[in-house]
């Protein structure tokens, strides 16, 4: 704990001695219009509206790349959801390299995971639940990492002094169920609530053709369980305290890639498996224009059956993922998501496309076919959208 | 990616001395003079340097992107080499990690600074294009000598007083967007002056021209400037290649999945 307080220390010295170098600074200014096909589900619902997002970042580097601090703040203003008006810091940490070791402290974001249409194994940072519907948006986390670099993988330990709540939609948002969660209703298993202290490692090894990441994490869980609070018509939730075993595995083929995430958690309530995988296989370039196209199979399993968290208990994702390779750097990914027990269907496509300089087009669109009454995909049935994006860099 | 200079593109190079070049068969000529040229750029140790790369479509509009590169020598197999990407702005951050190991397919990596995912990728589709140019993936990846079979055509003069061997090689590779390749290499200096880019149905599609060539360390030759046209589809690009360093201390630390995500 020592060295966290020394790190963040030096961090806070460092950041107001470092004089701010103009090419160490950029960042984003993002326009979104959401669209929902459909009329709203639960009352206080509304249809669709504008957002603005703004995200600097200042990165400086030196010693050859070895040391580097980051600031990333983010802002989002919401025209519809209160809730979905929020800011957070995304990164501000130091990260130092050293012959075989790495350090980093500060707040910051981790991924663990290979595969593409669910991230099982990665669990360090709280998901961003108001930003986007596949969960890849996450809160900065503060933590402490220690890692020992060997010829052919790391072994990542981290020390991990803060909770960072899940953020939800509030009554106005959509992608919810008929009851709103309570963001001031929360309670912790630990009676350190946000306070405990987690921990968490991660062992990766590149054997050739394969990569392996081995990782354990013991703290608070970072999904709450929900549980209506029927006097005043809203989810309180409840954070446990989680234990999580995880393997992932990557096979890197000349055309095909196999992937598998699986976890094992355990929690004081209930004990549970899942795991994804599958494969992407790459086709050789479509004619003189050298666009590529990967087709990708992914399928999902979790011991829970039916559970609200879990809607992935017996599922298909199949997907094509398209680069044109044009000077825009064109690129679509369009899959659907196939519930294996009862037919229900979830179709998705992102794309995205330079415009101009510095400017930036991103598409992504919803749609909820056939879900079945028992689904838990039902609460969001009349969720469908379509979302367009901006973006200035800058 | 900086290797290309002095290695690549046709290491077709011949040794004035070699008195036995009377028994040799065009083949073996070939395949010796890319040796001798691959081994002008043994002892580099490490390097770094600034490319930025232009774009220019049909009609005359640019675009640019701004890579910095680090490469590490290795002895016995491919380099190891870390390309950053400074833009277009949407792409900063972005980093990727190539092992290369001659004809056995290169281990890659690529750092997506968004989502602070590093992804193994695979090495299928070389013959696409980097990130929208003129050049493939193969025409910037480390040169090997296994990768091609060479065939030595004839000396010519080349520009600036220089005289060229001329010779032809042939991808190994088989998903390669090549039927073969034609290049000028200079004979005293093993620099390449020109390459010509043939494609799988044998029409002429590129042409790469080298020039502003600086020689570091009293040894190893880079050029300033590659330009390369596409015959086909009248569009070019040009690589600009500023702020060389030699062994600047690099190891092979500097060259895994945790340096690719600094």
């Amino acid at each position: 704990m020592k060295s966290i307080h020394k790190k963040l220390i030096f961090l806070t010295s460092l950041l107001l001695s470092t004089t701010l170098q103009a090419n160490d600074l950029s960042g984003k200014i993002g326009l979104e219009g959401r669209y929902f096909l459909d009329d709203p589900a639960y009352t206080g619902q509304k249809s669709g509206g504008l957002s603005l997002s703004l995200q600097p970042e200042y990165k400086h580097k030196w010693n050859n790349d070895h040391n580097v601090l980051s600031f990333i703040p983010f802002y989002r203003k919401d025209s519809k959801d209160p809730e979905r008006t929020h800011g957070d810091i995304r990164q501000l940490d130091l990260t130092m390299a050293k012959g075989d070791w790495e350090f980093q402290g500060g707040i910051s974001k981790v991924f663990w995971g290979v595969t593409e249409s669910q991230h099982l194994v990665d669990i360090i940072n709280q998901t961003d639940g108001v930003e986007g519907v596949d969960g890849e948006d996450k809160l900065g986390q503060p933590m402490f990492r220690m890692s020992r670099i060997h010829d052919n993988g790391t072994l990542n330990v981290y020390i991990l002094p803060y909770f960072r709540e899940r953020t939800f939609v509030g009554a106005n948002g959509r992608f919810r169920g008929s009851l709103p969660v309570d963001t001031h209703d929360v309670s912790y298993e630990s009676s350190k609530k946000d306070k405990h202290i987690d921990y968490a490692a991660r062992l990766n090894h590149t054997f050739d053709k394969l990569d392996v990441g081995l990782s354990y994490f013991d703290g608070t869980s970072r999904t709450p369980q929900l549980t209506p609070n029927l006097a005043s018509g809203v989810l309180k939730q409840h954070y446990p305290l989680v234990r999580q075993a995880g393997l992932d595995l990557q096979y890197t083929g000349e055309a095909w890639l196999w992937k598998l995430e699986t976890i094992h958690r355990d929690t004081k309530a209930e004990n549970h498996s899942a795991a994804v995988g599958g494969f992407e296989y790459s086709l050789p370039s479509l004619g003189s224009t050298g666009a590529d196209l990967g087709l990708l199979a992914e399928y999902h399993r979790d011991s829970r059956g039916y559970a609200l968290n879990a809607p992935l208990q017996n599922d298909l994702f199949l997907g094509a993922r398209l680069g044109l390779n044009d000077t825009e750097g064109t690129e679509f990914l369009a899959g659907t998501f196939i519930d294996l027990d009862d037919q229900s269907k979830v179709f998705r496509v992102e794309g995205s496309r330079r415009i101009g300089k510095g400017v930036k087009l991103n598409i992504e669109a919803q749609k909820l076919i056939d879900i079945d009454n028992n689904n838990p995909l039902r609460n969001v049935e009349k969720d469908s959208f379509v979302q367009i994006e901006l973006q200035k860099y800058f | 990616m900086i290797k290309i200079m002095t290695k690549s593109i046709l290491p077709i190079v011949m040794s004035l001395l070699a008195v036995n070049a009377i028994a040799e068969t065009a083949e073996q000529k070939g395949l010796r003079i890319a040796k001798e040229a691959d081994a002008q750029n043994i002892g580099f140790g490490d390097t770094t340097a600034d490319m930025m790369m232009t774009l220019r479509n049909r009609a005359g509009q640019t675009s640019t992107r701004k890579i910095r590169s680090k490469v590490l020598e290795v002895r016995g197999d491919g380099d190891k080499s870390l390309s950053l990407f400074d833009s277009p702005a949407d792409v900063k951050g972005t980093s990727m990690l190539t092992f290369s190991h001659g004809l056995r397919a290169n281990d890659q990596w690529l750092y997506l600074p968004t989502l602070k995912r590093v992804k193994r990728i695979n090495s299928r589709n070389k013959s696409g294009p980097f990130m929208g140019s003129e050049f493939a993936f193969e025409d910037l990846g480390s040169q090997e000598v296994e990768q091609y079979t060479y065939k030595y055509l004839r000396l010519e003069p080349c520009g600036n007083g220089w005289t060229c061997h001329v010779g032809e090689r042939i991808p190994a590779y088989k998903y390669s967007g090549y039927s073969k390749q034609i290049s000028w290499m200079d004979t005293k200096g093993y620099r390449l002056v020109k390459s010509e880019f043939y494609d799988r149905k044998g029409s002429k599609m590129k042409t790469l021209v080298f020039s502003g060539y600086q020689q570091f360390l009293g040894r190893y030759w880079r050029p300033g400037v590659m330009n390369m046209q596409n015959h086909l589809t009248g569009k070019s690009t040009v690589l600009q290649w500023s702020n060389y360093k030699f062994r600047t201390g690099l190891s092979k630390r500097d060259f895994n999945k945790n340096a690719l995500s600094r």
